[in-house]
Parts: structure tokens; sequence; C-alpha cells
């Protein structure tokens, strides 16, 4: 009898052509297809020179604060009974998240290229922020398109990019979330190719994004896996991150991909419930298909219209994916979880009363799949969480759901 | 040779530019479409392109967008679409093509649309975002199913890039005339010309301009320089007003039809 198995994953994707097995590639129109052979080009030029990665080093050091520690979550451990957990501290960089690692890299290529003028989409706001943050420190002009339900759920965001110089544009289309919010983006880098360089935030969009956007942000698996084996003494048991468009979690898993031992885990936003339209679970939930420019699975319906989601998190609202986590699914590399909107809103609560850390709600989503797991496992094993944000932008919203005031 | 040869064919030994409207099929309704495709047909177009709503266009600017949004919050479906689209190619000899988005074809099953559009009566196929790297295998569905697999071409596609993706091409060239979305422009840009006069010497193929074209003097600009001239938005804008005031369909059909005929008029000037 002959058994088939899915190919193993590596490591060493994509190919040249962008293509994480079937996933990634590039579906876009013909007018940004130059820029991003460009874009292609220039980055492989850049990952390979001494002096670009010497002045990325720098700044992800001085200007962001890395490395940020691996934090042994003592009394959530207690709490839970189970496993060891720790926190790799993405919160503490400057801007309290993980984006900012990308938005550095993209602005110094911006910068390489010679272009003039950045955009941005962003859905919570943190990648708006560290975009807004990483231009105001070049000089450069910056735009950051944001859906108006978002700018109604992330005000404290939209005040820091404009006092970072940067001019945020609501997006008033479709579900006025994230999704609308890169169509829009999309639509002025058509019009401004020449001198813009379009920052994504995510693993997403056509290749080279997902490659260059996973390269910057593998820097925290890089720092968590060399700080596991220094403090615990060996690599954990399980590593898991959220999930919405992928990066924090791509960045987090990238590095360990190769390590067969460890056990990835991607936790995506169940909302409310299985129901369409009442999650954001993509690859829980999600099909085969093409949205913002490359292959990767999709919540659409039979026409292959993108069909609209539900976060409490504005940063999980998303109905795509990032082709690399296609990839991962299909060949079993990592197993991807959902969490409940009101998980989440407890596990925030419980890290904060028990760790004093207040952790976003993206990152909350994380937090209650580790807390579960850890009661499963033993006292032997170790768990490391990426605490992708910090979730102070995140209160008026809590506030507002719970019923309370600020 | 599908439907589309013959038409430029015949425009080109006059010295006439072919005039291609473009409506969302579905906005506000398929019955509407169907009328419309009739009126277009009958003002004189040598080809109409039926754009099929999607949710997340990243090449069309906000009137075509928001047509888009109409035709899918009242429920158009792609079967629906190519129902009528067989109705109505069973009476008129305007080829029709479609403008059709790889997110939907993809879902529906590449081999499984283009049969379909073929069984519909399409004369050929824009997929706005498979670009010519990616077309290689789609491209050879579309000929087996004897469809035009129209390909495009921007302002910022190098030479060598151009000269490859038409490799792929037949029908006519997409020749896109702006950097950015689809809508009304007040002025199409000088590099314009330059870039039709190279495409010229490296394909044969009649070269078709769209992005941005309303008006009769536009067109008139084109002359000796391509070979057709496609016209979106302007003619999209017509249907807003059925938004709010469904009862106005005569009315806007008729405004179409004199839209249409001025700019076909126009097209088919020999000179």
């Amino acid at each position: 009898m002959t058994t088939t198995t899915a190919p193993k994953a590596t490591s060493h994707v994509p190919d040249l052509h962008g293509c994480f097995g079937e996933f990634g590639r590039r579906f876009v129109p013909e007018t940004l297809m130059h820029a991003l052979e460009e874009l292609t080009t220039e980055y492989e030029k850049a990952r390979q020179d001494p002096a670009f990665q010497k002045q990325l080093n720098e700044l992800l050091r001085t200007f962001v604060g890395r490395p940020n520690p691996l934090y042994f979550a003592e009394r959530l451990t207690q709490l839970c009974g189970g496993a060891r957990i720790y926190f790799k501290r993405e919160d503490l960089n400057h801007t309290g998240a993980h984006k900012i690692n990308n938005t550095i890299g993209q602005t110094l290529l911006t910068l390489r290229m010679g272009k003039k003028r950045v955009i941005a989409e962003t859905g919570a706001g943190q990648h708006g922020v560290a975009t807004a943050t990483a231009c105001a420190r070049f000089g450069l002009p910056c735009v950051v398109y944001m859906g108006e339900e978002d700018v109604r759920r992330q005000k404290l965001n939209v005040f820091i990019m404009r006092t970072m110089g940067a001019e945020v544009r609501p997006v008033t289309s479709g579900s006025r979330t994230l999704r609308d919010a890169i169509n829009e983006a999309m639509r002025d880098w058509m019009a401004s190719v020449e001198t813009t360089h379009y920052i994504i935030g995510s693993v997403v969009g056509p290749h080279p994004f997902p490659m260059m956007v996973r390269d910057f942000q593998s820097v925290i698996g890089r720092e968590a896996r060399a700080q596991c084996l220094q403090e615990v003494g060996r690599l954990p048991d399980e590593v898991v991150a959220c999930v919405g468009g992928g990066s924090n979690s791509a960045g987090m898993f990238h590095p360990f991909v190769d390590d067969e031992l460890v056990t990835l885990t991607g936790v995506e936003a169940g909302g409310r419930g299985g129901q369409p339209g009442e999650h954001a679970s993509t690859l829980t939930y999600g099909t085969k298909g093409v949205l913002h420019g490359s292959y990767s699975y999709v919540l659409q319906d039979p026409d292959g219209q993108t069909m609209d989601v539900h976060s409490i998190s504005a940063g999980l609202d998303y109905p795509g994916v990032g082709p690399e986590h296609s990839y991962w699914k299909d060949t079993g590399r990592v197993q991807y979880v959902n969490i409940l909107d009101h998980e989440a809103l407890d596990a925030m609560k419980t890290v904060a009363l028990n760790e004093g850390i207040l952790p976003a709600l993206e990152t909350s989503h994380a937090m209650a799949y580790a807390m579960k797991r850890a009661r499963e496992r033993s006292k032997e094993d170790v768990i490391v969480v990426c605490l992708s944000g910090r979730g102070d932008k995140d209160l008026n919203e809590v506030a507002r759901l719970t019923g309370q005031t600020i | 040779m599908s439907a589309i040869a013959p038409v430029f064919t015949r425009r080109t030994a006059e010295n006439q530019l072919a005039f291609m409207p473009f409506i969302t099929a579905g906005d506000p309704d398929l019955p509407m479409t169907a009328r419309l495709i009739r009126e277009l047909s009958a003002a004189g177009a040598d080809l109409i392109e039926i754009g099929f709503p999607y949710s997340d266009p990243i090449a069309d600017g906000p009137v075509i967008q928001a047509s888009y949004t109409r035709a899918l919050n009242n429920k158009v479906h792609v079967a629906d679409i190519f129902a009528t689209v067989a109705e109505v190619t069973r009476d008129i000899t305007t080829p029709l093509v479609a403008m059709v988005s790889y997110a939907i074809i993809f879902r529906i099953g590449p081999d499984k649309f283009v049969e379909q559009a073929a069984g519909a009566g399409f004369a050929g196929l824009i997929v706005p975002d498979l670009p010519g790297d990616e077309a290689d295998q789609f491209a050879e569905l579309a000929r087996t199913a004897k469809l035009d697999l129209i390909q495009l071409i921007a302002p910022t596609t190098p030479g060598d890039r151009a000269a490859r993706i038409m490799q792929n091409s037949t029908g006519f060239v997409y020749c896109i005339a702006v950097a950015g979305t689809t809508g009304v422009r007040e002025a199409l840009p000088d590099e314009l010309q330059q870039m039709l006069r190279q495409l010229r010497e490296r394909t044969e193929l009649p070269l078709a301009v769209g992005f941005g074209i309303s008006r009769a003097d536009q067109i008139d600009g084109l002359r000796g320089l391509a070979q057709g001239v496609i016209v979106g938005s302007a003619i999209v804008r017509f249907l807003e007003t059925l938004a709010t005031d469904p009862t106005q369909r005569d009315a806007v059909l008729k405004q179409v039809h004199e839209f249409a005929a001025t700019l076909a008029k126009t097209a088919h000037e020999s000179r």
C-alpha cells in the first residue's frame, strides 16, 4: 500500500516567482508590475548589502529598542497550572508593537529606491503609527488609508499618526475596515507608483511583499529562539502567535520552521462564531483564491466575492491571509485554531491582572489559546507566545464593549 | 479567429477607430444590462466590454467601483450574467468582451469559466489582474475555447516586457492611457503618443486605448496612433441616477444612446 503525504515545509521559500508551494505570486494590474520587479531587485541587493543590514540593525537597536526580552510569565503559569508560559515582548518596541520592525526596513528601502513619498494602510492603526513614525524619522511624506469604522475604533492611533505628520485618509467604501483600506492604498499606488512606495503592513500582497515583510519580522523569531536556548536551555515545545494578515506570526514562526519538534500554532479571530460574516478565521473556514495581489486562502463566496468578516480586534478583521501561512497550513507545519471575541477579552483581563501587562486585543487571541494549551501540557513543557503589541489602543473599545467609561 | 478581428480589419481599412464602450453587468440589474447592450450596439459600438462586478477591485476608480457595489448589492451572480449575455448575443452581432477579475475566474474554475464564457457568446476576455507573466496557462485555455485573451500594457511597462506580454495577446492590445485607475481625465498624457508608436513597432495587433477617455477631442487625438478607443466611467456615470430614481430607466437609456452615438460618430470619421 502506498500513502501520499503533503511535501514537507521548508524555510527556503518563496522561489524566484514568489511561490510558497502553490501560493503567493503576483495578481495585480500591469501598471504595478514594473514597480514590483524593481522592488524585488532592490530588496535582493539590500538584503546582501552589509551597509544596509548594519543601518537596519543599528536602528532596530537604538530606535526600536531591540532586542526586547523573552519574559517568563510566572503568575500566569501558576494560574494555568501546566506548561511554563513565556512572552516575547514586542509590546516593548517603540510605538508598542511588532509593526515597527517592518516599517523601518521598508522605509530604508524607500530611500534606497529614491522614492519621495510613502503610503500605507492600517486596520488597528499600529502599522499606520509605525509607518508614520518611520517616515517622520526620515522626513518622508506619508499618507495612511484607514477604514472609517477603524478610525472610529482606533481614535488614539489616528491622533498619534497625525501628530507624527501623517495624513490619515478615512475610507468609506465597502465594510470600511482593513480590506477596503488596502484596496484604496492599491489604487493610490496605481496612480503614483513612479514616485511612491507602498509600505504594506502584513505578509500579504503580491511578491515580494510577503517574503520581504516576513524577513523584516523574522527578527522576532530569531531573537526568541536564541533567548529560549539561552534562558531555558532548549527550544520551546510550542510557539503561539495570532494571525490576521499574519505578520507577527510569520516573523515568529519562520526561524522555527525547520525545527520539526517545535509545534507552531497560529490563532485566528473566531469572532462571534463560525457563521459566515461572524468571524475572520481565513485558514479555518476559507478557500483558495486571489485577493489583494496574491493567491492564498480567502473568505469568499461561491462567485469569488470577498465575504464580510468580523472580529473584536480591528487588527485581525481581514478576510485574507499571507500566502506563506497557506503554505504552512497545507503542509501541516503550522496548526491554525481560533479564539472567540469574548475569550480574547477575558484573556486580556487575565494577563493584565496576573502579569501587569496589557496585551493588544490581537495578542489576546494568542494569549487565550496559550493559556488553554498550557493547562493541557505538563509542567516541563515550554510555550512561547508572541506578545505582538500592547493594548492601550484598544481600551476605548474594550470600555465601550464592557459598558464601562474611561 | 473570434469576432473581434473583423471589427478592426473593417475600421482600419476605412481609417476609422473602433468604438468600445464599457458597462457593468447588473448595474442596476441584469434586465437593464441587456437593454443597455442593445442600445449601445444600436448607437454604433463596435465591441462592448461587460464588467463583472467584483468586491475588491484595485484597477478601478470610484465610478466603476460604485457601479460594482450597486450590482453586488442587487445580488448579481456570475451564472446570471452568463445567462443574460447568452440571451442578448442571440440577437446582436456586436462582439462582447468580459472584463473580469482573476479572483472570480479562479473561484469558478478557469476551465469552467472559459467554457461558460464561450457558451454565453463572449468573443474575448480581459483579466486586468492577471499579468502577462501569469497568463500562459489561461491563454491556452482561452485559445482552445476560441476566445481572445486581451492583454494590458501600462505606461509603466518597459518595452521588452511589453513585447513578451503581447506574444500571448490576441484580439487587440489594451493600452492603458494613464498610470492610475479607470476614470475620466481632463487630458491624456503626452507620453501616450510615444508609447503607442513604440508598441506599433512591436506588434501587428490592433491597439486600443482605455482609462481616462470621455470626449470626442480625446478620440480625435488618437487617430493614426491607435485602432480603437475604450470608454468606461463616462458611460457608467449615467447609471448613477438609477440608484436613487429607478423610474428614469428610459431616460437613462436615451442619454447613453446619445452619448455613445456621438463618440461612435467621431471614432468612425474616416481621416
